[in-house]
C-alpha cells in the first residue's frame, strides 16, 4: 500500500514539474543564437519564391528573405534550416516551436496578428500581391460575371479561399469551389478542365503559369479579388525575435535607397568608417549609434545582411525580375522614392 | 481481506489514470492561455464564411462553424458507408473468385489483391481522380436517354448527381478496401477444416448447396474480426478525402483551423467523431458476431 501511495507521490510530482517550462525564461532570439541555428518555415513548391533547384537546394524569394535573416541573427547563411509547410501547418509549427519563423508567402491580416486568432507577429510586408484568377484564354472567361455557376479550384487552408467566397457573395454570384490541399493539386485541376478558373495571388498564378506547356493559352483576369500583403512572421510572445526581424527587413529598404548593393557593401563601410560627417550611414553600417544591440543583434548586422544577400531590390530581380525564370513586374513593389510602397523608418 | 485489496488496487490505479488525464490538459489549457489562445469552443456559434462544394443539407456561407462540421460530418459519413457497402460486395466476389478451382479466374483475383494491396491508398486515390475520373468527357457512347452521364463534373445516375470528387474517393476507397476484405473472405473459408467438404460431398449435396449450408456459416465467426479491423481502417482512411478536394469532415477542419487558428479544438472534434464512429463500427459488428454466434447454438 505505502508503496503506491509513494508511487502516486512521485507521479504528482513528475506532473507539476512538467507544467512549467524550464525554456520559459531563454528568448527565441537568444535560443537560436545559442544553437547558431536559425529554422525557417517556407513553402518549398513556389517558383520564384522558395522552390528545390537542380542542386536539391531551396531558392526563391522567400528563401533570401529567410537568409537575410539568418545573416543577421547567427552571422551566417550555411546553418539555415528550411521546412516545408502546408497552408494549415504553418502556423501551428510556429505555436509549437518547431520553427523560429515563417517565411512563406503569408497573408498579414487581423487575425493572424492578434492573440485572440493565429498569435503571431508579423514583420514588415516583404511583398505586395493581390488575388487574382487564371482562366484558359478559349473559355470566353473574361470577367467575374462570366464565372457564375462554374466550379473554380482552390487551396484550402488560404486567405484566397475567403476572399474568393466574399467577393462572389458581394456580387451574389453562385459558384462551386473545389478545394485542394496544394497548389499542385490546385494546378493539376484546373489543367485538367475540372474547374473553369483557378485562383491565388497573382504572383503564384504568374509562377504556375511559367511552368505550363502553353503559358500564352492561360490568361489572368484583370480584376483583383483582394489585397494580399505578405509578410514573414513569428510567434506573438516573442518580442526580441520580431524587433529583430522587423528591422532586418526594412534594413534591406533602406540599403536599397541607400543604393548599398551586395557589390559596394565594403566601399561603403570604408567610406562611412573614414568619414565621421555622415552620420546616417555610420548609424544605419553599426558604426555609430549602436543600433543593432538595442534589438539583440551585433551592432554590424546590416553589413552581414548586405553582403549574405543584397538589398531588396537585389533580392526581387534574383528571383523574380525580368531575367528570372518568373517575371513579374515591380509595381507595386518599387521602394516609396520610385512609386512603389516600400518605405523604411529612420535608423536613429 | 484478498478482495479488498484487489478492490484497493483498482482504486489506485484509476485515480492515477484520472490524475494523469487532468494534469495532460491542465498543462495544455496553463501552455495555450500562456500563449494567449485559450481553449474555448464559442467560436463554434460563429458565421463560417465559406461555401462548400458538397452540400448534402442546405447551407450557406453565413450558418455557423458547428453547421460547417456537422455538413462534413455528413459527407463523411456518406462516403465511408456507400464505400463499406461496396467494398464489402467486391471484397466478397474478389474472395470467392481467388477460391475458384478456375485457375484463370484464381490468377486474376491474385493479380488483383496484389497490386491493390500493395500500392499506397493515396496514390490510388489520385489515380482514380487525375487520371480517371478527371479524363472523363462527355461522350455519347456511355449517355443512354441521358439517364446516365458521365463527365469531368462526375456522374449523373437517373438525375442524382455525385460529383468527381465523390465518386472518385468512393471508388478508390473501395477497391482499396476490396482487396484486403477479399482476404479475410479467403482466410475465413479456409479455416473451416477440410473434412467439412468431404462430409458434404459425401452426404450428396452439391457443391453450390453444401458451400452455402455448410461452409458458409462455419466460416461466418471467423470473419467478423478481419472484417471490424478493415472497416476501421476504412473509414479512418476517408480522410484522405482532401488530396481529391472532396469536402469532408477533415478538410473543412482545414480550413476553419486556417480561419480561427483553433487547432487543437478542431482536432478534438475531429478525433472525437472518428473515435464515436469507429466505437459504433465496433459494436454494430459485435452484435452481429453474438448473433452469429447465437443463431450457432
Amino acid at each position: 500500500m505505502r508503496r503506491f501511495l509513494c508511487l502516486i507521490s512521485l507521479f504528482s510530482l513528475l506532473l507539476t514539474g512538467c507544467s512549467k517550462n524550464d525554456q520559459e525564461n531563454i528568448s527565441r532570439l537568444s535560443l537560436i543564437q545559442k544553437r547558431n541555428q536559425l529554422i525557417c518555415g517556407v513553402s518549398g513548391k513556389i517558383p520564384g519564391f522558395s522552390f528545390l533547384n537542380s542542386d536539391g537546394k531551396y531558392e526563391g524569394f522567400d528563401v533570401d528573405i529567410c537568409k537575410a535573416f539568418a545573416a543577421a541573427i547567427i552571422g551566417n547563411t550555411k546553418n539555415i534550416q528550411y521546412r516545408p509547410l502546408t497552408a494549415t501547418e504553418r502556423f501551428l509549427a510556429i505555436k509549437t516551436g518547431d520553427i523560429d519563423l515563417l517565411s512563406r508567402n503569408t497573408t498579414f491580416t487581423l487575425s493572424r496578428d492578434s492573440l485572440g486568432g493565429n498569435g503571431l507577429t508579423f514583420a514588415p510586408i516583404v511583398f505586395h500581391d493581390g488575388q487574382g484568377l487564371l482562366v484558359k484564354k478559349d473559355s470566353g472567361i473574361n470577367i467575374l460575371k462570366d464565372l457564375a455557376n462554374k466550379s473554380i479550384c482552390v487551396g484550402s487552408g488560404t486567405t484566397t479561399e475567403q476572399n474568393l467566397n466574399d467577393t462572389f457573395e458581394t456580387l451574389s454570384l453562385p459558384y462551386t469551389p473545389i478545394k485542394y490541399q496544394d497548389l499542385n493539386q490546385v494546378i493539376a485541376g484546373y489543367l485538367q478542365g475540372r474547374c473553369s478558373a483557378m485562383t491565388s495571388d497573382r504572383s503564384q498564378l504568374a509562377a504556375a503559369r511559367s511552368s505550363f506547356k502553353n503559358p500564352a493559352n492561360h490568361l489572368i483576369l484583370d480584376v483583383v479579388l483582394s489585397k494580399e500583403p505578405l509578410a514573414p512572421a513569428s510567434s506573438g510572445s516573442e518580442q526580441q525575435l520580431a524587433d529583430a526581424m522587423r528591422w532586418v527587413v526594412f534594413a534591406l529598404i533602406s540599403a536599397e535607397e541607400k543604393g548599398i548593393t551586395q557589390s559596394n557593401i565594403e566601399n561603403k563601410v570604408e567610406l562611412a568608417k573614414n568619414n565621421p560627417k555622415l552620420k546616417p550611414l555610420r548609424r544605419f553600417l553599426g558604426i555609430d549609434g549602436g543600433l543593432g544591440e538595442k534589438i539583440g543583434l551585433s551592432n554590424d548586422f546590416v553589413i552581414n545582411v548586405i553582403k549574405a544577400t543584397g538589398n531588396y531590390g537585389e533580392i526581387y530581380d534574383r528571383n523574380l525580375g525580368k531575367d528570372s525564370r518568373v517575371s513579374i513586374p515591380r509595381g507595386l513593389n518599387k521602394i516609396y522614392s520610385k512609386g512603389g510602397l516600400h518605405i523604411s523608418p529612420p535608423f536613429n | 481481506m484478498r478482495l479488498n485489496r484487489k478492490f484497493f488496487l483498482q482504486i489506485f490505479f484509476i485515480l492515477i489514470l484520472l490524475i494523469l488525464g487532468w494534469a495532460i490538459l491542465n498543462n495544455l489549457i496553463i501552455n495555450l492561455s500562456r500563449t494567449g489562445i485559450g481553449f474555448n469552443f464559442y467560436w463554434l456559434s460563429k458565421p463560417a464564411g465559406f461555401s462548400l462544394a458538397e452540400q448534402p443539407l442546405r447551407y450557406s456561407p453565413s450558418d455557423t462553424y458547428a453547421w460547417a462540421l456537422f455538413i462534413g460530418w455528413i459527407n463523411s459519413l456518406k462516403v465511408i458507408f456507400s464505400s463499406l457497402v461496396f467494398a464489402t460486395f467486391i471484397g466478397i466476389l474478389i474472395g470467392f473468385a481467388r477460391l475458384n478451382k478456375n485457375s484463370l479466374i484464381g490468377l486474376i483475383s491474385a493479380g488483383y489483391i496484389t497490386v491493390i494491396r500493395q500500392t499506397p491508398l493515396l496514390l490510388q486515390l489520385m489515380f482514380w481522380y487525375f487520371v480517371g475520373f478527371l479524363n472523363l468527357r462527355n461522350n455519347t457512347f456511355l449517355n443512354f436517354k441521358h439517364l446516365i452521364n458521365f463527365s469531368i463534373q462526375g456522374i449523373d445516375l437517373f438525375g442524382i448527381k455525385f460529383s468527381s470528387e465523390f465518386s472518385a474517393l468512393l471508388f478508390g476507397l473501395s477497391i482499396f478496401s476490396s482487396a484486403f476484405i477479399a482476404e479475410v473472405i479467403r482466410g475465413g473459408i479456409l479455416s473451416v477444416p477440410f473434412g467439412q467438404w468431404e462430409a458434404f460431398r459425401s452426404l450428396g449435396l452439391s457443391e453450390r448447396k453444401g458451400f452455402i449450408k455448410i461452409i458458409i456459416p462455419q466460416a461466418l465467426p471467423a470473419f467478423i474480426p478481419g472484417l471490424t479491423s478493415q472497416y476501421l481502417n476504412l473509414a479512418k482512411n476517408s480522410t484522405l478525402a482532401i488530396a481529391v478536394g472532396y469536402s469532408d469532415i477533415y478538410a473543412i477542419n482545414d480550413t476553419i483551423i486556417n480561419q480561427t487558428g483553433r487547432a487543437i479544438e478542431c482536432f478534438i472534434i475531429l478525433l472525437s467523431s472518428f473515435l464515436i464512429l469507429n466505437l459504433l463500427i465496433t459494436n454494430i459488428m459485435g452484435i452481429i458476431n453474438k448473433l452469429i454466434i447465437r443463431s450457432r447454438k
